[in-house]
């Protein structure tokens, strides 16, 4: 561990895909909760997988590798399928789900052909294009990563300046539009912030798992908390976490690749958010359940011991174990019940091993008849 | 001569000044489908309008093309005498509660505020002002007490008293509600109506998306019928006829007919 946060600070290449990983599950988890709370989830997913084409072609172009050209290939290819999807949304019959299947295997494919191509040739320099699948940390640069943070503030900056109108722009698009925003352009401006966030982790993470850098952290966050300003940062933070250890665990150990590493590592972030999240957690839920299950057949059981004595028209009389288990069908545990009725003092067991109420617990049956059947 | 001053030119462009909301020839249609088909519509300043249709008459559709929200393939849309792009201030719209995800993260205050953004202007953010008249329209729709609530862990009718105590924090002269009563109880229903008669007194123009024909003329003092084409519009006790309703609804309104105005009753 110690030896891990030595190299953290004095190895150069760790040093800066921490920091790469850290800026871009910064940016992704941040864009993402927008995202989400949009339901543009899958957005991402056609986006990042569209972008593969644009690195490609980028790169047969210009013959270079230089990040900021592969991501600026990149961004034109993912915005132009992000317009397509808009626009055979808008004016076909073809559903929003449908145009981003279709966009995202069309445009993923036609990467995949492009990408082979590329390999076949004899390019001298086309080793490493295939990284893009997958992901591969350990290939960024400082200047990669020095890239990445400047966009990164760019597209944070715009983010705070925008804040309320985006807010306004995620709710409720229409009332905005109505009190004069220019909701298209916004919905425009944010729809780029996101493209830039997936684009700037595809050398890192890869196109294919580049989606779950977006939806992962901001479905998390959601877990946690109610307030918007709150979620963008704990989705960030949730992104950073994963991006570092990701990227770290996959620059020590040889030929495992980023991206599937990464989301290994939000995914475990994910799953614990779901089940122990305060409030939403299903752990918690579940508990909850489980008491007021309980509750309702302690409460079962007095009612049938109240039943019976008042059929037989005295409470000291007693009633064998098997009576109750037969009034029981339905809810069942009796024996369980009996036993906390007891430990309240709300039921007594005689020797015979028959079970009858106390005046304690006579009051609380009352209590749960709520004044009626007032016989006894 | 009396007579002529009233009816002159003159005081024909006066009464047009008056207009709160002036509609032309307004048409839409989705893909090849008319959703509306030239609907003129004029609606003096002051006073409750209830618009009533049957389902897909094209009621929502004509809230949103006069705001703008949907390019209509014809028409003009006048609010106070000037086109509506330069008279949004005047305008607030209270969207169908459905329209939005109400597990949105955020609270009702936050929300009320929003009815502000259109004033404060970029970059800023909602201050002391705005907390201020965010607060005193929840006091008016008795809200205040949930302030600080989740909008996730709201009711219904409480959903709906929020959207419009953010129509009402952006002091609008023309209010344009989408079903204000769709899914409320009794009273909810009861202090809704007492909101929008309170409105009308104070000078303002409410339009309302409407439903329950039975409460037209205990709660409107105008209406306009509508199905695709406009069928009639005008004070309650005019238009609102078992002929107009029959034009509207088709022959199937038999047994709502007790409820309109049968000339002098």
């Amino acid at each position: 561990m110690s030896e891990l946060l030595n190299n953290l600070l004095f190895d150069y290449t760790l040093r800066t895909v921490a920091l790469g990983a850290g800026v871009l599950g910064i940016l992704s988890g941040a864009l993402g909760s927008f995202a989400v709370l949009r339901k543009q989830s899958l957005l991402g997913d056609a986006v990042s997988h569209a972008a593969l084409p644009g690195i490609a072609l980028a790169f047969l172009l210009t013959l270079s590798k230089a990040t900021l050209i592969l991501i600026l290939g990149a961004a034109l290819a993912g915005w132009i399928g992000t317009y397509f999807i808009f626009h055979i949304t808008r004016n076909t019959r073809i559903k929003n789900d449908s145009a981003l299947g279709l966009i995202l295997s069309v445009f993923f494919g036609f990467g995949l052909v492009l990408l082979t191509y590329i390999q076949k040739q004899s390019y001298s320099n086309q080793a490493g294009l295939d990284k893009f699948l997958f992901g591969q940390a350990a290939a960024l640069l400082q200047r990669d990563v020095l890239t990445m943070i400047i966009l990164s503030v760019l597209v944070l900056s715009l983010l705070v300046i925008f804040w309320k109108e985006f807010k306004l722009l995620s709710f409720n698009a229409d009332y905005g539009s109505s009190l004069g925003l220019p909701v298209k352009k916004l919905d425009f401006l944010l729809t780029g912030m996101l493209v830039i966030a997936i684009v700037i982790g595809l050398q890192t993470v890869g196109v294919v798992l580049m989606s779950a850098m977006v939806v992962a952290p901001a479905a998390a966050a959601r877990q946690w908390t109610e307030r918007l300003g709150l979620m963008v940062i704990l989705s960030s933070v949730f992104g950073a976490f994963a991006g570092i250890s990701g990227a770290l665990l996959s620059s020590s150990i040889s030929r495992l690749p980023t991206g599937p590493t990464i989301v290994v590592c939000i995914s475990f972030v994910v799953l614990v958010s779901v089940l122990f999240a305060s409030g939403r957690g299903l752990v918690w839920t579940w508990l909850r359940e489980q008491r007021n299950r309980h509750k309702i057949k302690i409460e079962a059981v007095l009612s049938d011991l109240y039943i019976l004595a008042e059929q037989h028209g005295s409470i000291e009389r007693s009633h064998p174990i098997s009576v109750l288990r037969a009034m029981s069908i339905g809810h069942g545990g009796v024996d369980r019940s009996l036993g906390d009725l007891k430990e309240k003092k709300w039921v007594e067991q005689k020797p015979d091993e028959s079970w009858v109420l106390t005046p304690l617990g006579l009051e609380e049956a009352k209590k749960l008849f709520d004044g009626k059947n007032k016989i006894l | 001569m009396v007579s002529y001053s009233l009816f002159g030119q003159e005081e024909e462009n006066l009464n047009s000044k008056k207009l709160a909301v002036d509609v032309a020839d307004l048409t839409v249609a989705y893909r090849d489908k008319p959703v509306l088909w030239d609907v003129d519509l004029q609606v003096p300043s002051g006073v409750l309008l209830a618009i009533i249709g049957p389902n897909g008459a094209g009621k929502t559709t004509l809230i949103k093309s006069v705001l703008g929200l949907i390019k209509p393939a014809a028409g003009r849309v006048l609010i106070y005498g000037k086109p509506y792009a330069q008279q949004r201030g005047l305008v607030a719209y209270v969207p169908q509660r459905g329209s939005v995800d109400w597990d949105f993260p955020t609270n009702v205050l936050d929300v009320v505020m929003m009815g502000r953004y259109g004033s404060i202007g970029w970059i800023r953010r909602p201050g002391k002002n705005e907390y201020q008249l965010a607060t005193e329209a929840l006091e008016k729709v008795g809200m205040i007490d949930f302030m600080k609530r989740q909008i996730s862990q709201l009711s219904g009718g409480q959903q709906q008293r929020v959207f419009l105590a953010r129509a009402l924090v952006q002091d609008a002269r023309v209010y344009f509600m989408d079903e204000p009563f769709q899914g409320v109880d009794a009273t909810t229903e009861k202090a809704i109506v007492g909101l929008l008669k309170e409105l009308r007194e104070a000078g303002k123009t409410v339009l309302v998306v409407h439903h329950d024909l039975q409460t037209v003329s205990e709660y409107f003092d105008w209406v306009m019928l509508l199905n695709v084409r406009k069928i009639s519009s005008g004070p309650v006790d005019e238009v609102f006829t078992e002929q107009n309703l029959r034009l509207a609804y088709g022959g199937k309104v038999a047994f709502l007919t007790h409820h309109t105005h049968q000339g002098n009753d």
